[in-house]
């Protein structure tokens, strides 16, 4: 770990400045992923800015229906706050399936739509990786890749991202309110993560000095029936092989609207609008899901040891609909 | 009292902080070490550059090849595995795999050293490493030494030609499993302390004798100029078997600094430089009539070592004698890899031979349409096939019946996929184990302290299993007194020699030591006309007879039992799994183990060794799997988050029984030794119950839900 100087922001703006016009600056909230990767010195920032004394944790019911949630909230507490249990089971779902209780504990909601790549090779020093060197090279297209991504690839990056919440929040369609510099911007879940293309060092939109501050989830009546179905190599704190949120209005045995993201597939929180367009309209069962199955993975690039992703993502997708379908 | 549930007499102290590990010594103005890993597999270093490194505050020291202490023969006395490994201790510049120790920076805090240790940058001369174990198989070449010691490396019995042409049933296939690195919870980890040419090692060991002398043979010194302390050791596998190079690194540098030093490895260190079970490709041909009488069996195995030592996983040694067949051959190859130095990982050779074996016997099975158990049974070894002796004792037809008594065996269904829940198939399996009942010479000091408390000394080892307890129990029952009168104290070279706890040895040697020291102590009192049944009772004794401690000694040792009798242990597990089958995930839902592993000394702490050591097995089936880039030989799963072991959401409901067994010739107590037996079996009778559930036969470990998937 390389030397680096700890600040303890006490308002917002001073912590943003600070940031803003330090390149080697951090903000720093759980330290769940950064600590990690500091110790491993593929994050070397040379000060750290502590923000979650910050009053960001607070989750409220907007006026329209929906929920903000501030970005210091810790994932233990998003995840069994009565609002999201009753509203959001996906979300809470997710939020649980995810790391460990200790970890979630720290872990804050900004700082999980943050979460870095598990890719070993990101993760190693010695190795090339396009994210953490750019130009590089990229040493999963050609090595051992089971755990790597089937969607959003390109020929400089495959890794997968790791975050479960953010699945939840992608189907979720919610918004990524951002402070900075330059003030506040919204920014839709979807646009939020970049795909990996010739840059995959760049993982979001945020720009420096910028920061999250809060997550805005609409109001989605029919999500009361909707949940996150996660396939791992073990039953707890594991990364998703593959996983999916969704949720249904049905009536009358007719899918009226639905919402479908998968993880552990792709390169950044993977929303499937083919697959949702395949499933409207049409009535609930396995006719629809298989649809929806082979339209969200369309134009999956399977490498050497991850072809299986593309079969068991589907899969995952088919049972986590057939049994969203069955809430009653 | 032997053979009473009680609770660990060290529990207490484990809870409460109090137990010492040995990276928590307090050692005054320590410095502490952090080892610098190569970053290639195969190289010469050319230039290695560690300006950066001395500059950082708080750096002492950084060694090098360049300039670390030239050691006796190169620091490689000739020594053979476990007691003495060839290890990198910075005597040349050759790099032969990748994460090898290139240098040691020590400063005075391990963040600095850590830090320190990051600005160290090497130059290499490189080659293009062997890591690939498929493609390095046409390298493979015979391992010819004896196997432990004692086993030839390959065998032959009867005629296996004529044995196969009699064969009415066939099975012929391959069984792989990967690399699996231990993971003991506590790191591996050492202390130095010089005083003069006097080395003091807090070392987090297996075996504070053998690292005694290896390191004095390292050192050149008389071996009594090293004392070993390892007071508690938090988990092993044996892992911590041998010194690897932290030891010596660790005592190399408190020597020149004249500073004791500090090396605690990481967890990403621990894999490749302090073992692993090597990756295994066994063969297996199989023959038998119709009635599922064996004809014949081939069993060859290649496993994978280093470029540093030839070191076989010797995985047919259970073959030789679990059936009666009267055709056999079996071998072992190895090929090197620049990877890290294999060893003994729980129930080494079984547990990876059991698994080649036990799923053929399976295979066997399902093609004459035989019951599993009932094909083992018309095979049963009366006595040893391999040596015709005589088996010192065997339960295993017990453990059959009983287990499968209680498993509820006979409601298996015979053909695959008949049972279904929701969107699981549901299966079930079984498969024997053994494991050898070793014993090693052992000694004790029993002493009747003036205080009245009994001290019993031996040099063995507490690695979680719960040494302390039963040797406790072992003593207080020799003596008739309470346990609570006795205190047993281990991993201290000051203390009577005692061998490697590993390969469960400790409760058949330290434990025999240990009764007849307390026998023994027992005797000389009753000599003496002494009385030591209460506490004032033996506080008077002492007082009248001079004050000072009251002592016996043993010196146990084994005799001709050992070549009279065949002595292993054997056991059934059992498994259900349940099988989704369309997402491929395979997830225990219970598993029983029935076993003859002779007299139990404390039903607890070995019900718990048992269950640990199913859940081991569990670790070995499902998960395990040491993931090396085949291109760089680096390791890429190195923590815990990625390379998987069982969690407590993998572990179902476990049973254990204990066949009552007495063993008239193994010791006097009559034990065979749990410290790996658990472990073996488990990745057959969950495969093999895998196999029930769905009809696929997955025979490459771990048993992944994409291997499911792709066979189904």
């Amino acid at each position: 770990m390389h030397p680096f100087s700890y600040t303890l922001a006490s308002d917002e703006p001073t912590a943003r400045r600070i940031v803003a016009a330090d390149p080697g600056a951090a903000f720093i909230a759980g330290g769940t992923t950064l600590v990690d990767l500091m110790k491993l010195n593929v994050e070397r920032p040379s000060q750290l800015v502590d923000i979650t004394r910050l009053p960001l944790a607070t989750i409220e019911e907007l006026p329209d229906g929906g929920v903000r949630i501030g970005a210091m909230a810790r994932n233990s507490d998003l995840a069994h706050h009565a609002l999201i249990q009753a509203r959001y089971p996906v979300l809470s779902q997710a939020l649980l399936a995810g790391a460990s209780p200790q970890l979630r504990n720290m872990a804050t909601t900004g700082g999980n739509i943050l979460q870095r790549t598990r890719c070993w090779y990101f993760r190693d020093t010695a190795t090339p990786c396009n994210k953490r060197e750019p130009g590089s090279g990229c040493s999963a297209v050609h090595g051992e890749n089971r755990m790597h991504a089937v969607l959003g690839t390109s020929d400089h990056c495959i890794a997968t991202h790791p975050s479960d919440m953010c699945v939840a929040l992608a189907a979720l369609g919610a918004t990524v309110r951002l402070h900075g510099p330059s003030g506040d911007r919204a920014v839709p879940f979807a646009n939020f993560h970049r795909l990996p293309e010739a840059h995959p060092e760049q993982e979001s939109v945020l720009q420096r000095g910028e920061m999250i501050a809060a997550v805005d989830i609409p109001r989605v009546p029919f999500a009361t029936r909707s949940l996150y179905l996660k396939v791992r190599d073990r039953r707890s704190y594991a990364f998703a092989l593959a996983s999916a949120a969704v949720a249904l209005d049905i009536r009358g045995g007719t899918i009226r609207e639905a919402r479908v993201a998968l993880g552990g597939v792709a390169t950044k929180p993977w929303r499937s609008l083919a697959a949702e367009q395949a499933l409207a309209g049409k009535l609930a069962g396995s006719d629809a899901y298989h649809a929806a199955a082979v339209a969200a993975l369309d134009g999956a690039v399977a490498r050497a040891h991850n072809a299986f992703k593309v079969d068991l993502a589907k899969r995952t997708l088919m049972r986590a609909l057939a049994r969203a379908a069955a809430i009653t | 009292m032997i053979g009473d549930p009680i609770n660990r007499v060290d529990g207490r102290l484990k809870v409460t902080g109090g137990a010492v590990y040995s990276a928590e010594w307090p050692i005054a103005n320590i410095a502490y070490g952090v080892i610098v890993q190569s970053t290639v597999a195969r190289a010469r270093i050319t230039a290695i550059d560690t300006e950066k490194a001395r500059a950082v505050p708080g750096v002492v020291a950084v060694y090098t090849a360049d300039n670390a202490p030239k050691l006796p023969q190169k620091g490689m006395p000739a020594m053979t595995p476990p007691s003495g490994r060839i290890l990198s201790l910075l005597q040349d510049r050759v790099v032969r795999y990748n994460g090898e120790p290139i240098a040691l920076v020590v400063a005075d805090t391990f963040e600095q050293a850590t830090h320190a240790a990051s600005l160290v940058r090497a130059q290499y001369e490189t080659q293009t490493p062997v890591a690939d174990m498929q493609a390095a198989l046409p390298s493979a070449y015979p391992y010819s030494p004896k196997i432990n010691g004692s086993s030839p490396p390959a065998t032959k019995r009867g005629d296996l030609g004529a044995g196969m042409a009699a064969a009415y049933a066939r099975i012929d296939q391959t069984y792989t499993a990967p690399i699996e690195t231990h993971n003991s919870m506590e790191p591996h980890n050492t202390t130095a302390q010089w005083s003069g040419d006097q080395l003091t090692l807090y070392d987090s060991t297996q075996f504070v004798y053998g690292v005694k002398r290896f390191v004095a043979k390292i050192f050149a010194l008389p071996e009594d100029n090293v004392r070993v302390v390892s007071h508690f050791t938090g988990g092993a596998f044996g892992s911590k078997g041998s010194a690897w190079s932290h030891v010596v690194l660790a005592a190399m540098a408190a020597r020149e600094l004249s500073r004791p030093v500090k090396v605690v490895l990481t967890r990403k260190q621990m894999f490749g430089l302090v073992g692993a079970r090597p990756a295994t490709v066994q063969h297996l041909v199989v023959g038998a009539r119709k009635d599922g009488t064996l004809t014949a069996i081939q069993h060859h195995s290649i496993s994978s070592t280093s470029m540093l030592e030839e070191w076989v996983e010797p995985v047919t040694l259970a073959t030789r004698l679990m059936y009666e067949c009267p055709n056999q051959e079996t071998g072992h190859d190895i090929v090197r890899l620049n990877v890290g130095t294999p060893t003994f990982n729980r129930g080494p050779g079984e547990s990876s031979g059991i698994f080649g074996l036990e799923s053929a016997m399976d295979e066997l099975a399902a093609q004459l349409h035989l019951d599993p158990i009932d094909l083992r049974l018309r095979n049963y070894a009366e006595r040893d096939p391999e040596s015709g002796h005589e088996w010192s004792s065997k339960s295993l037809r017990e453990c059959y019946r009983r287990g499968a008594e209680q498993f509820g065996w006979s409601r298996r269904k015979a053909e695959p996929r008949s049972v279904r829940d929701g969107s699981s198939l549901v299966g079930m399996g079984m498969a024997s184990c053994t494991y050898p009942a070793r014993r090693a010479p052992a000694s004790a000091v029993a002493r009747v302290m003036p205080d009245g408390m009994i001290v019993v000394q031996a040099a063995t080892h507490e690695l979680g299993t719960g040494t302390y307890t039963i040797m406790t129990q072992i003593a207080a029952d020799a003596l008739g007194i309470p346990t609570e009168r006795v205190r047993f104290e281990l991993g201290d070279t000051l203390f009577p020699e005692n061998p490697i706890s590993a390969g469960s040895l400790t409760a058949q040697s330290s434990g025999t030591a240990v009764h007849l020291a307390a026998t023994a102590l027992h005797d000389k009192i009753a000599m003496m006309g002494g009385d030591i049944s209460s506490v004032q009772a033996a506080q008077s004794f002492v007082a009248h007879n001079g004050s000072a401690p009251i002592e016996a000694r043993a010196d146990a040792k084994t005799g001709d039992e050992q070549r009279e009798f065949s002595m292993h242990s054997f056991g059934a597990v059992f498994a259900e799994v349940r099988v989704d089958e369309s997402l491929g995930t395979v997830q225990l839902a219970r598993m029983l183990g029935a076993y003859g592993v002779g007299r139990i000394i404390n039903a607890k702490t070995a019900r718990s060794q048992m269950i640990g050591g199913m859940i081991y097995g569990l670790g070995m089936t499902m998960f395990e799997h040491t993931v090396i880039d085949p291109r760089s030989g680096r390791y890429l799963n190195a923590d815990l988050a990625e390379y998987h072991v069982a969690v407590n959401a993998d572990v179902p409901e476990i049973d254990v029984i204990f066949v009552e067994e007495r063993d008239p010739h193994t010791n006097p107590l009559g034990t065979k030794g749990i410290g790996e037996i658990g472990c073996v079996g488990v990745t057959a009778a969950v495969a093999n119950a895998v196999y029930n559930a769905t009809g696929v036969r997955i025979r490459d470990l771990p048993i992944t839900l994409d291997k499911v998937m792709r066979a189904g």
